[in-house]
């Protein structure tokens, strides 16, 4: 089975611009060895579920500081299963209280990273639990 | 020659036996690591002495308070006529509730308010616009038209009381509701103070609540600034932020040297585009610092900032009054420097942060509470976060004496050092052709985002230590109360702001909508039209759709 | 649904990760490929190159808006280089289009070069395959930007694009570097900067200089204004966009769409029979360690290239040469 690179999307839903742990994170999966796109600041879900799909990657990571991950998050869960894209991988990090947790897990977040994860515990995590899905 | 030949031949002489000493016990007890660092990454020596100083000019760089070029503070009194103001960043949800938070901290002895709005308002949407879904008052408070403003005011006395808000595109749609609130409860505009922060260089570099390109954005920070000079007189119209850059992952010294090049690039527009003399109007300018953790780098980063400020405005600008010459700031303590994790070490942090800022010499300081890594701050945890300042100015001896650590061979030093590297920068942004061609090369971006890197590098290295996250971690939880916004916040304003678009006159609504457009188009001031706008009910997006369409919208180069 | 029929249904889906095969050397991808080639040939594709910085993912933004204004359907392949350390790859440039990304009718996708030079990847030419299947009007092929080792792109695209930027020294390079040679339209990128008059005066004086291409046309120098102005931005990158068709009309009427087409296929021809037969022996090279070996006897001295290369030529297509 020929090996695969991974492809890995950073994206910023709704009006949050604190960007500097999305971009951190982007430089950081290209020493990774993935091929990463910063989609930016000031994304919609659909813009995002979108994107993913025409890039056709493995893993988004949504970063949210402005506390509505609530909302945000879901949905480009639910947008990418809606376009028959469900099997991409969804994880998410930012200003995240742990009470939210579970409500996003149940959603279809697969991980959560808030500061102090490291930048290795999250490419650890991604390089252990992503592998690119084969479709015929 | 700051020190008499005697004292350093003495000081030599000294210095020569205690490196003997050093290199005696260094081999027997090495050092813990090789390089000791700012958390900048600036190198520091193991000790300071007369040599490192030994160029100074005592009159020229050091002097007085009160006189330039004012490394030790701006005024001869320091804080034993006044405190700096304690003033707490704060907004949530609903108008209602920040109203009652902001009566809550005047009653805990909060000396002065700021406001934070959320990301709708900060953007320039209403709470309907689908952008907004998710995100009414999460981050601050809600406002779409001079209702809910009039609400967020209510009970306070706006003659008496001086109001921050950290606002950015729509400065002006929010300080015309300022101003329409203190004309309705009577208050002559004459009278009023405060502060909108109103800084779009550092949105481009920075926070990226962008909304216009960068000409027609400091077009209307010049606007601003005018109107201010003629109609009120107290208010400080640009708060120049460092904060947001730091927070962004800059070192300090870009952060001191790219904060007073945008001020630069301000002065120069009001002078070029409005024509105002620069002591007309650079009294009023006032700027905002970030607080690190790095205690003595971020003394030394305020003092130099006034020593440069100074230097700028006399030299360069040819400013003829002294309170031009004064860089009078506002500080919050790092929140990028806040853990997740341990949340209680945060209080620790914030009052070692705030007291720098004091002995850095701040006119007014806002300080994190333990919980804001993960939520807007609680009750119980924006009144520790107060007291911090209270007792800082109370009972720990800090405010005594002006500017404590002047003198210092180190503190000097650091000054020094750090004023020269940022020149450089200074200078650099001068060869590129100022601050908005440097921002369209990338230049700032680009060295924010080196940096944020190198220091996360650094501390998945444990190179740099953030205690807690990568030194003594724990694995028990510490259950902290956490504040929660309910998302009922978003019905209720979607329904408030649907009630005042029916009642209120919408042909009133499009006349000043369109005086606005015009005043853009032909270059003239937008803000008298902008309160009457606000007067007849219009709300925060649909006086920003105006600019919007007129000057089109900024597309970030996205650089990383 | 046959993968082929998704495609020319425009399934963005199925036609991303068809890229992505032939990005990962999957084997069916190439019958797919064989399969819809008969669907191709009917897009306009263009090349936009020029060293890293001049504003190249800007512009296509750009391009992509004129285009979707005279209805035209896009497709936008950009390259960015994998880095040889990590053999990672920051793909930067979907960043600049995002307004576009819900549009229907747009369609970017992100390539990393994986260590072809050149400024493009291998990928690239089944990619315009793909994207031409779905029915792209029009595909933006955009380089990765080392500028002077650019010239690949001219085996793939209809209308090639060398972009400058006045006061980056880009002016005597270039004219060094022979890529001035493919340029089928120049852009003068940031034309509000200081020293753009002298650089359209160069390339001017250049142009004045050089022999006209086949079918005469002559290169326009085109000008593109600050793009944090957006109107007049627009108004400028609308007169690229209609240089660009004009080019393809120029192509068609003096009936070189063939000598393209031809130029494009002798290419790929070249780079099938090296995948097909110098990859193979590489590959056997590698795993039974003769490559090592061939590299311990030229370290040593013991032979040439030359000599090791005809010797394994000599026993791998043993009568043919």
């Amino acid at each position: 089975m020929t090996e695969r690179k991974l492809r890995v999307m950073v994206a910023k839903p709704g009006l949050d611009g604190h960007d500097r742990g999305a971009r951190v994170l982007a430089r950081c999966f290209r020493d990774a060895g993935y091929e990463v796109i910063y989609t930016g600041c000031h994304q919609t879900p659909a813009q995002i579920a979108a994107s993913a799909i025409q890039e056709d990657v493995d893993v988004v990571g949504l970063s949210c500081l402005s506390g509505a991950h609530r909302y945000l998050f879901p949905q480009v869960v639910k947008l990418l299963q809606e376009k028959g894209a469900g099997d991409i991988t969804v994880i998410g990090g930012g200003i995240i209280p742990e009470q939210d947790f579970q409500k996003l897990y149940d959603a279809g977040i697969k991980a959560i990273f808030v500061p102090g994860a490291t930048l290795d515990s999250i490419v650890r995590w991604i390089n252990t639990n992503v592998k690119p899905v084969e479709r015929t | 020659m700051y020190f008499a030949k005697e004292v350093l031949s003495q000081s030599g002489e000294l210095r020569r036996k205690w490196e003997d000493e050093v290199r005696k016990m260094v081999s027997k007890v090495p050092d813990q690591k090789e390089r000791w660092s700012t958390v900048s990454d600036l190198e520091i020596k193991r000790l300071y002495s007369p040599e490192d100083i030994k160029d100074t000019d005592f009159t020229g760089d050091i002097g007085y308070p009160g006189q330039f070029p004012f490394l030790r503070g701006n005024q001869a009194t320091g804080y034993r006529g006044r405190y700096w103001t304690f003033r707490m960043f704060s907004g949530m949800g609903s108008a209602e509730d920040t109203n009652k938070r902001w009566h809550m901290l005047l009653k805990e002895g909060q000396t002065g308010l700021s406001t934070a709005f959320d990301f709708p308002t900060l953007m320039g949407y209403d709470t309907d616009s689908p952008k907004a879904r998710g995100e009414c008052g999460k981050c601050g408070v809600a406002i779409d038209t001079l209702e809910d403003f009039l609400q967020l005011v209510d009970g306070i006395p706006m003659d008496k009381v001086t109001t921050s808000m950290t606002i950015n595109p729509p400065a002006s749609v929010l300080w015309a509701m300022y101003c329409a609130a203190a004309e309705i409860k009577g208050i002559p505009l004459t009278q009023i103070g405060g502060t909108i922060q109103n800084d779009m260089l550092k949105e481009f570099i920075a926070q990226k609540t962008f909304m216009c390109p960068p000409e027609p954005s400091v077009k209307i920070v010049s606007d601003t600034v005018e109107f201010g000079t003629q109609y009120v007189p107290k208010w400080n119209t640009i708060s120049i932020s460092g904060y947001h850059i730091r927070e962004a992952g800059s070192t300090a010294v870009q952060e001191l040297a790219f904060t007073l090049r945008d001020g630069m690039e301000y002065v120069e527009d009001v002078i070029n585009r409005k024509g105002l003399k620069v002591d007309e109007f650079a009294p009023r300018f006032s700027f905002f610092f970030n607080s690190h953790v790095d205690f003595f780098e971020e003394i030394c980063k305020m003092r130099a900032a006034r020593r440069i400020w100074a230097k700028v405005m006399r030299d360069r600008y040819n400013a003829k009054d002294p309170r031009s010459w004064w860089m009078r700031f506002h500080t919050q303590t790092a929140g990028c420097s806040l853990t997740a994790q341990q949340p209680y070490n945060n209080v620790v942090r914030t009052a070692i942060q705030a007291l720098a800022a004091v002995l850095g010499g701040t006119q007014s300081l806002h300080t994190n509470s333990l919980d804001e890594v993960m939520c807007l701050p609680s009750d119980s945890a924006v009144q520790i976060a107060l007291r911090t300042q209270q007792i800082i100015a109370e009972e720990t001896g800090a405010a005594n004496t002006i500017d404590p650590l002047g003198g210092s061979y180190f503190i000097e030093a650091l000054t020094n050092e750090m004023e020269e590297q940022a020149w450089d920068y200074i200078n650099k942004i001068d060869e590129m052709g100022g601050m908005v061609a440097a921002i369209e090369k990338g230049f700032p971006q680009l060295e924010i985002s080196d940096a944020a890197y190198k220091f996360q590098r650094q501390i998945d290295a444990n190179e740099k230590i953030m205690v807690g996250v990568n030194k003594y971690v724990t694995d028990e939880e510490i259950p902290i109360p956490l504040l929660e916004i309910d998302d009922k916040v978003e019905e209720d304003q979607i329904a408030r702001l649907t009630a005042v678009r029916r009642k209120r006159d919408n042909k009133a609504v499009k006349k000043s909508l369109d005086d606005i457009k015009n005043a853009c188009k032909k270059g003239e001031n937008v803000m008298p039209h902008c309160i009457e706008a606000v007067k007849n009910l219009a709300s925060v997006q649909e006086v920003c759709d105006v600019y919007r369409e007129v000057y089109g919208e900024y597309r970030d180069p996205g650089l990383y | 649904m046959g993968i082929d029929k998704k495609i020319k249904a425009g399934d963005v889906r199925t036609a991303s990760r068809l890229i992505r095969d032939i990005e990962d050397s999957i084997p069916e991808a190439k019958l797919t490929i064989k399969s819809i080639f008969p669907l191709t040939g009917k897009a306009q594709v263009v090349g936009i190159t020029g060293s890293p910085g001049v504003g190249k993912s800007t512009l296509v933004d750009g391009l992509i808006e004129a285009s979707r204004n005279k209805e035209k359907t896009v497709g936008v392949l950009a390259v960015d280089p994998t880095s040889p350390f990590t053999g990672g790859a920051t793909l930067g440039d979907r960043i600049r289009m995002q307004r576009h990304s819900e549009d229907p009718g747009v369609f970017i996708r992100s390539l990393a070069t994986r260590g072809s030079l050149g400024g493009l990847s291998k990928a690239v030419g089944d990619a315009i395959h793909v994207m031409d299947a779905m029915g792209k009007d029009i595909v933006f092929v955009e380089t990765v930007g080392t500028g002077q080792q650019e010239v690949e792109i001219i085996h793939y695209a209809h209308t090639v694009l060398v972009v400058l930027v006045p006061g980056m020294g880009d002016e005597i390079q270039a004219i060094k570097a022979g890529i001035m040679e493919i340029a089928d339209i120049f852009v003068v990128n940031k034309s509000h900067r200081e020293g753009s008059s002298k650089l359209q005066r160069e390339l001017m004086a250049m142009l004045d200089m050089s022999p006209l291409a086949p079918g005469d046309w002559r290169p326009p120098v085109i000008t593109i204004g600050n793009s944090f102005k957006p109107d007049d931005f627009e108004k400028d990158v609308e007169k690229l966009s209609a240089s660009i068709l004009g080019h393809y009309e120029h192509l068609v009427r003096s009936n070189l769409i063939g000598d393209r087409l031809r130029r494009k296929t002798i290419h790929e021809l070249n780079e099938a029979l090296r995948s097909s037969i110098l990859e193979p022996v590489l590959r056997v090279l590698v795993s039974t360690g003769e490559l090592d070996r061939m590299v311990e006897k030229l370290l040593n001295k013991e032979s040439d290239p030359c000599s090791l290369a005809e010797e394994i030529a000599e026993k791998y297509l043993q009568g043919c040469v």
